[in-house]
């Protein structure tokens, strides 16, 4: 099959990339894009670490062809520091509440949490356990993964309640 | 990378079927989730792919029509099953089907269409949708038929789809489920990212007082080759009190299943949660119905 | 416990950043692609010889650039466990060389007999589907019972009866003539005395690292660069010397960040297969990674195991002797032998052997046409741990004791010689098992949940139960222990560190660096540590196992920032002759004896680097020897509801308490222990690789049917320690890294025991076993 051209939104960024049709989304953003944040576990969509927003549903890309991504938002964790470098909320929750070991897995489940995030709700532990799901890490036992998506929720409430008083 | 020889996204249900027409060797895709891991394991190499990923359109969605009949389009993910309003208004155990299999990414790239189209045994909405009598509609260019869910699965992972029929829509007419409440119990070893070990759908509708069953459907998954009802358990049971019904229910079910003995689980344990399940669904279906047990 | 002032501080993890940025570049991240590919074509039997190949259809597939087959490689022999080499004077310790490249003797189901190079991952598949290959097949045999009776021909031709160790350590004569008895038989039998007989059997557990194994090759030069995703990159570039004859320094090997390794990359994998490829090549670029499925059957699991336990004890809950005979099942190959099963039997007997007056520890490992197996965390104790406590459960639930002060009773302390390590290098120095024991219990709230639990009735019942553990820290006296650690003053004051030592996730970055500040006298923050090993620039260290590397390589890391310190300060003197006192280095500077600062470090440092008359790089490279040992321990308490019906366990609540020593950073140990529990806990309920017995083929080689625990299946994990520093750890440490994963299932199952009053034997205590369990015991 001959080469497309992907046209979609990367990390904010309006990007257009020649791909082969028999690409997954992950394969093109790790090997065309440069985005190796995005793991690859084991291609079938049961470790969850190739996971990224697409138009904001954290989705698992091994099981994505490219060629859908065509229009699409799509959003990893090198899309997710302030231009100035200031990490998010979420990535730095996980390093204050050591939610790091072999960092296999993190990227992936950060783009969960920031699923969790964006909602603009909050979620119980249960909650949160359940929307981590899709995720298998080795390391962490989740203790300290979910601790760190606990306290980012919280950390993004709270300053939002801040903004609106200073609104009101 | 896949061992895809061709990839024709298509941009209507017609211009589907005229793509699969066109090329016997073509199938369709829509979620993914079960075409692209055969495909990875050599499972239809090299394939010749017809993509209704992007007809949102017309396959994705729920709709409540006139007649009270729900619609559910096939390439509408799990977790839009799940959330959906009329779904949690009429059919609300088909919306809990849908929130168990895999975790949470599958549930937004896995279709209900696709859960029905793979045609395992271990679906998890097999069974919900056997319960709901569901009515299958699929279109080719040879034309448009219904195939009720009874009728629908020739053996394990295999339906009675034609290749170049497009699974367009499901729907379960207001009969089936007025006045149904219902659970599904999905039992697998683990809570998430799970292939079901046994699956069950009580659907009972209660009569005034509560107690008696006025009428039930119990529908299996891995309880046989394909998934199924157990319609002499439920005949059984109607018209009995609910608490005495759940004592017979699971010696009845177990009489009409026919598990089998795998690796995964042995003929004898798959009987036992077979009764075990069967009791459980019936008396939470029951509570889900207003009964006080 | 002398407070210190860098060492103890929960600093944060020196990778962190990187890590939830993805900057953090792991093996393939870095592979410039596109590369040529390279897969495996592995046989569909279990037992036989390849008799030939006809690859000829597959060359013609588009994309494919060359396929080799068993008969085109080199024929040497290699070794490929992750340990020390040795010398020609003690060449006797040396692994045994039992893998090639590419094998016509097939052993395991799904051997490595050809490999397809190819453009694209596609046209590998591709090519493998047209390749033809005839075979003369033997029978298969899996039960390593059955494997001892003798095949024809044995699965390795060097070991005929198809044992590849078998090993007694008896108490001897005249320890047990003291007691009165002339044989251990004798002290197990005696009439004075209550007697048990266990089996009991522990099935092949997979590590599964969410990072595959992988590597690319290339050559620059006459050399061949490997970058590979491995636990023990010094050893990979020897292995890759052996395997392909050629001298070691002609291979470069580079380890960059790896996803979890957990043992599986402390075998060599096909680094030496894709170097081999990359020579014929050219030296172009071969990329060489494993299918998820591949990982399960074509890497080492831990061994599966039984065990036959006999036990007497007094009424006074004293156990008296016990007698251990296990039987490992190593599969084809060798890998890391019989080092595994002699942890299973040294552990049972070390953990409860205070009172004893006999023991017996025999143990075999066998060949069988099973998937090879190998490391694991915590290398064969977690299985010899699952005998100890199957036993002790058994014992105190038939009698009627609590079974927390019957452990206690029997438990080692801080006086234990293992009688039967030569120069009594195992020992423990120090114990805080009981303190352990009594948080544990605490947090469980074990007397009140004991009362509460006894005697339960109905379908839905719940129970606390508990387990012990020990394990040793490293590998000595029994392999070689060095190490080599090399630091650097830079020109602002901070240090270069660099190790052979690797980090795999456990944080070992982390932990090195507040040593090297510790003994400086610097902070952790002024600590550069390269973590990347490159074996041509990288210091010596055998690498990531054993627990060994905070202990062993910390032993380094201390050695060289002391050296370091006492250059600086001699430079110091140096520039400052008159300087009164003795000089000291603390707070980012130099201080004379008054307490004035004659130097602040980064002025130093310039000055040291650009002295007109005496310019130097300080810097230290030290390489240590450790002779010594240290046992550490713990106990793992946890509550579970058992829904007898449906087979199900779900564990409510569960805490950790380890006796490591000192600790070099608590919240580090905290994320060593959560790991090593949910490991633990997916060992005892969930985790199988399901072999069929006909075929040796593995059953369920996806995470799908391979179930390892998911958020949902785990509940909030309590860690918790005693520290007591151990005379011998570098900083009073001992093993952390793989002991959590240790006691966690005979908890569980102690547990279990405790709500059903079921007994279960063989681990794990999958639903199905559950189920036939409650039915045999009539609760169904």
């Amino acid at each position: 099959m001959d080469m497309r051209i992907l046209t979609c939104t990367v990390n904010g960024r309006r990007v257009q990339v020649g791909y082969d049709p028999r690409e997954s989304l992950l394969d093109t953003l790790r090997n065309r894009l440069g985005l190796t944040s995005v793991k690859r576990g084991c291609e079938v969509g049961e470790c969850g670490a190739c996971t990224v927003l697409i138009d904001g549903v954290a989705t698992d890309t091994c099981l994505y062809l490219t060629s859908w991504a065509e229009g699409k938002d799509i959003l990893t964790v090198e899309g997710l520091q302030a231009p100035d470098g200031t990490l998010n909320p979420v990535q730095q929750a996980f390093i204050d509440e050591f939610a790091v070991q072999c960092g296999f897995c993190i990227p992936g489940i950060i783009m969960s949490a920031m699923e969790m995030i964006n909602s603009g709700k909050t979620y119980t532990r249960d909650e949160i356990r359940k929307n981590l799901s899709g995720h298998l890490c080795r390391c962490t036992g989740y203790q300290n993964v979910i601790n760190g998506v606990e306290r980012a929720i919280q950390i993004v409430h709270d300053s939002c309640g801040e903004q609106e008083q200073e609104q009101e | 990378m896949y061992d895809i020889e061709s990839l024709y996204e298509a941009t209507s249900v017609a211009d589907a079927c005229r793509a699969l027409a066109e090329d016997p060797a073509a199938e369709v895709i829509a979620g993914g989730t079960d075409v692209l891991v055969k495909l990875r394991e050599g499972k239809g190499a090299p394939a010749h792919l017809v993509s209704v990923h992007e007809l949102r359109d017309e396959l994705d969605g729920v709709r409540l029509l006139e007649d009270g009949t729900v619609w559910v389009g096939p390439i509408t993910w799990f977790h839009h099953v799940t959330i959906n309003p009329i779904i949690q208004a009429t059919v609300p155990t088909l919306g809990e089907a849908c929130d168990t299999p895999g975790g949470p990414q599958l549930r937004v790239s896995g279709t209900i269409g696709g859960n029905v189209c793979s045609a395992a045994t271990s679906a998890d909405t097999g069974s919900t949708l056997f319960a709901y009598g569901a009515l299958l509609d699929v279109e080719s260019v040879r034309g448009k038929r219904t195939i009720p869910i009874e009728e629908w699965y020739a053996g394990p992972g295999r339906s009675h789809k034609e290749r170049d029929e497009v699974l367009t829509g499901i729907r379960i007419p207001r009969e089936h489920y007025e006045g149904f409440s219902g659970y599904y119990f999905k039992y697998g070893k683990r809570r998430a990212l799970e292939i079901t070990t046994m699956g069950c759908c009580c659907l009972v509708k209660l009569g005034e007082d509560k107690r008696t069953i006025d009428d039930i459907r119990l529908a299996f998954g891995v309880a046989g080759p394909t998934p199924m009802r157990a319609l002499d358990a439920e005949d059984a049971v109607r018209g009995t009190d609910v608490l005495d019904a759940a004592e017979r229910i699971g010696e009845l079910a177990a009489a009409c299943t026919n598990p089998r003995d795998s690796w995964r689980a042995s003929r004898d344990f798959r009987l036992q949660l077979i009764k075990e399940m069967s009791k459980r669904s019936l008396i939470y279906a029951a509570r889900n119905g207003g009964a006080d047990i | 416990m002398q407070e210190l002032r860098e060492v103890g501080r929960p600093v944060v993890r020196v990778d962190a950043a990187d890590k939830v940025t993805g900057r953090a570049k792991f093996t393939d991240d870095l592979c410039p692609k596109p590369c040529l590919e390279a897969k495996i074509l592995h046989s569909t039997i279990a037992n036989g010889r390849v008799l030939s190949i006809d690859y000829s259809a597959a060359l013609e597939v588009e994309g494919v650039v060359a396929v080799y087959t068993c008969f085109d490689v080199p024929e040497f022999a290699y070794p490929v466990a992750g340990h020390p080499w040795y010398a020609d004077s003690a060449a006797a310790k040396r692994d045994q060389a039992d893998r090639r490249l590419l094998d016509d003797r097939v052993r395991i189901y799904g051997d490595n007999i050809a490999v397809v190079v190819a453009e694209d991952t596609v046209a590998c598949d591709r090519a493998l589907k047209l390749i033809r290959v005839e075979y003369e097949e033997y029978p298969v045999v899996y039960d390593a019972l059955e494997s001892l009776k003798g095949t024809n021909p044995p699965v390795q031709e060097r070991k005929p009866d198809n044992i590849v160790a078998h090993t007694c350590a008896v108490t001897p004569a005249e320890k047990l003539a003291e007691a009165g008895y002339e044989t251990v038989e004798q002290a197990l039998e005696d009439p004075a005395y209550r007697h048990v007989a266990i089996h009991c059997e522990s099935r092949e557990q997979s590590q599964v690292h969410i990072e595959t194994c992988v590597s690319y090759c290339y050559m620059e030069g006459h050399k061949i660069v490997c970058v590979s995703s491995t636990q023990i990159p010094h050893v990979v570039r020897r292995v890759i010397g052996q395997a392909l004859g050629i001298p070691w320094g002609d291979v470069r090997v580079i380890k960059p960040y790896i996803g979890g390794g957990f043992g599986t990359k402390q075998d060599v994998h096909y680094e030496p297969l894709n170097a081999w490829i990359c020579k014929q090549l050219g030296g172009r670029c071969v990329r060489l990674e494993l299918s998820r499925e591949e990982l399960f059957w074509d890497t080492s699991g831990r061994q599966p195991k039984t065990f036959d336990v006999e036990c007497s004890y007094g009424d006074d809950m004293r156990l008296h002797a016990r007698k251990i005979v296990a039987y490992s099942n190593t599969g084809g190959y060798i890998h890391h032998g019989h080092a595994l099963v002699l942890n299973s039997v040294n552990s049972f007997r070390w953990l409860y052997h205070t009172n004893e007056v006999a023991t017996h520890s025999e143990a075999y490992t066998i060949h069988t046409n099973g998937p090879h197996t190998g490391a694991m965390r915590a290398y064969g104790v977690p299985e010899g741990n699952w005998a100890a406590e199957c036993l002790m459960g058994d014992i105190a639930y038939d009698n009627g004791w609590d079974g927390l002060e019957f452990r206690l009773k029997n438990v080692y302390t801080d006086a234990f010689v293992d009688e039967f390590t030569p120069g009594g290098v195992v020992a423990a120095h120090t114990c805080a098992v009981p303190e352990c024991a009594q948080k544990g219990a605490e947090y469980i709230d074990w007397y009140r949940k004991r009362a509460e639990y006894a005697n339960q009735t109905g379908p839905i019942r719940h129970g606390v139960g508990v387990s012990f553990f020990v394990y040793k820290t490293a590998v000595a006296p029994f392999a070689l222990e060095t190490a080599t650690a090399q630091v650097t003053l830079n020109q602002d004051g901070t240090v270069q560190l660099q190790m052979g030592a690797t980090e795999i996730g456990q944080g070992a970055d982390t932990v090195f660096s507040q040593m090297a500040a510790e003994a400086i006298g610097i902070d952790t923050e002024d600590v550069h540590i390269v973590s990347q090993q490159d074996t041509d620039v990288t210091p010596y260290d055998s690498g990531a196992y054993a627990s060994r590397q905070t202990y062993v390589s910390g032993t380094a890391v201390k050695k060289a920032g002391e050296t370091l310190r006492a250059k600086i300060l001699a430079f110091a003197r140096r520039l400052s002759p008159d300087a009164p006192g003795e000089l000291d280095l603390r707070d980012h500077a130099i201080w004379d004896g008054n307490g004035e600062k004659v130097w602040d470090l980064p002025a130093f440092a310039l000055e040291a680097y650009y002295n007109l008359d005496a310019a130097d790089q300080l810097s230290a490279h030290e390489t240590i020897n450790v002779h010594t040992n240290a046992i550490a321990g713990g106990c793992t308490f946890a509550e579970v509801t058992v829904d007898i019906p449906l087979g199900q366990v779900t564990v409510n609540k569960i805490i950790n308490v380890q006796d490591s020593g000192r600790l070099i950073n608590p919240r580090l140990v905290e994320q060593q222990i959560h790991g090593g529990m949910a490991q633990g806990i997916g060992y005892g309920l969930y985790e199988e690789l399901q072999i069929d017995p006909k075929t040796a083929r593995v059953l369920n080689p996806t995470l799908l049917d391979y179930k390892i625990p998911t958020t949902m299946d785990l509940p909030d994990l309590k860690a918790d320690f005693v520290e007591k520093p151990d005379p011998t750890g570098p900083y009073g440490n001992k093993a952390v890294g793989e002991t959590p994963a240790i006691s966690p299932a005979a908890a569980i199952r102690d547990a279990i025991l405790n709500a059903t009053g079921v007994k279960f034997y063989v681990e794990p205590m999958t639903p199905q076993r559950l189920f036939e369990g409650f039915k045999e015991a009539g609760l169904i």
